[in-house]
């Protein structure tokens, strides 16, 4: 398998996702964000507040083609960036199949991209969040992230190293708790967001809800799809050597 | 068992040579960060270009996949 075969592989998967992630955003989160921006116009009008002047696109299109637009692009841009570490990964994860790798590493994309930023810095909806501190959440949400996906990616190259002396299940223990133990450090350390105000808790727990479900229908997804694209070039491969080798044998 | 499914486990997998993989990670990395940026934080934090077109049309997108947004 050469690396091309893993970056069409995961920008196909990243293309599922990203509809998977749409339908699921467009059909989950598109309540309580209809809701939040409707509380976001009554507080602007009340504080006279308004939106600064610049394009404005309708609810009509940020709800779908725009949706669209970011739930593709991001699935794709995952897809071969998840496609291509799957690539690395590949024979170097101690004597496990392809297959087995692959489905590694987006479980752990997963877990370091998604799963745990979310906790510390989950995703807001509009009328959430001061606009004069978006360069403040920007710099920590981005750091939290890149400290999140450089601690998995640190964690996974010692499992490699420690696998042979320490065995699976302690290396998963040691490379799991390592990561767990500096992600819980620096959630700790890190700033706590709070803009909510009087925003109303159910509608916020219903937006939350519904972007970590659109986070894992899109994570899912990849990681099904490429896992699956995978194994079938795998089998196809095999088939190939086996045939080619009775022809030599011949 | 192992002989008669071709896709067995096969116990050693060959690794693809990381001087093989750099050129393709390099440039995914690249393009990919650029795409996760303009929708993930583009004319939030900074804008490039400025304006709020960006923003306006991945508004929800941003939202929903749990980038902060305004």
């Amino acid at each position: 398998m050469t690396p091309r075969t893993f970056l069409v592989h995961g920008l196909l998967a990243g293309l599922f996702a990203g509809i998977a992630a749409f339908l699921v955003a467009h059909a989950l989160g598109e309540p309580p964000l209809e809701t939040a921006i409707s509380l976001e116009q009554e507080h602007s009008h009340e504080s006279g507040h308004e939106h600064e002047n610049g394009v404005t696109v309708s609810r009509e299109n940020q709800s779908t083609w725009g949706l669209a637009t970011g739930t593709l692009a991001i699935g794709a841009a995952l897809g071969g960036l998840v496609g291509l570490a799957a690539a690395v990964a590949l024979g170097r994860l101690g004597r496990i199949r392809a297959t087995q790798s692959t489905a590694l590493v987006a479980l752990v994309g997963f877990v370091a991209v998604a799963l745990v930023p979310f906790l510390k810095y989950p995703a807001t909806p509009p009328a959430v969040g001061d606009p004069d501190t978006i360069g403040h959440r920007t710099a920590l949400y981005f750091s939290f992230l890149g400290l999140s996906v450089l601690a998995a990616i640190a964690a996974v190259v010692l499992a490699a190293r420690l696998l042979p002396r320490l065995g699976t299940y302690r290396t998963v223990l040691a490379a799991a708790g390592g990561y767990l133990v500096v992600m819980v450090l620096a959630a700790e350390l890190m700033p706590t967001v709070d803009e909510v105000g009087s925003f109303p808790a159910s509608t916020l727990w219903e937006f939350r809800r519904s972007s970590i479900t659109t986070l894992a229908s899109l994570w899912a997804v990849l990681g099904v799809a490429l896992v699956g694209l995978v194994g079938r070039t795998q089998e196809k491969l095999a088939v190939e050597n086996a045939r080619r080798e009775l022809a030599a044998s011949l | 068992m192992a002989i008669a499914t071709p896709a067995a486990p096969t116990v050693d997998v060959p690794a693809i040579p990381l001087r093989q993989l750099l050129p393709w990670l390099a440039f995914t990395a690249l393009l990919g960060l650029l795409v996760i940026f303009f929708v993930s934080a583009d004319q939030g934090a900074i804008s490039i270009p400025a304006g709020n077109a960006i923003h306006e049309w991945v508004h929800d997108g941003r939202h929903l996949l749990g980038y902060p947004c305004h």
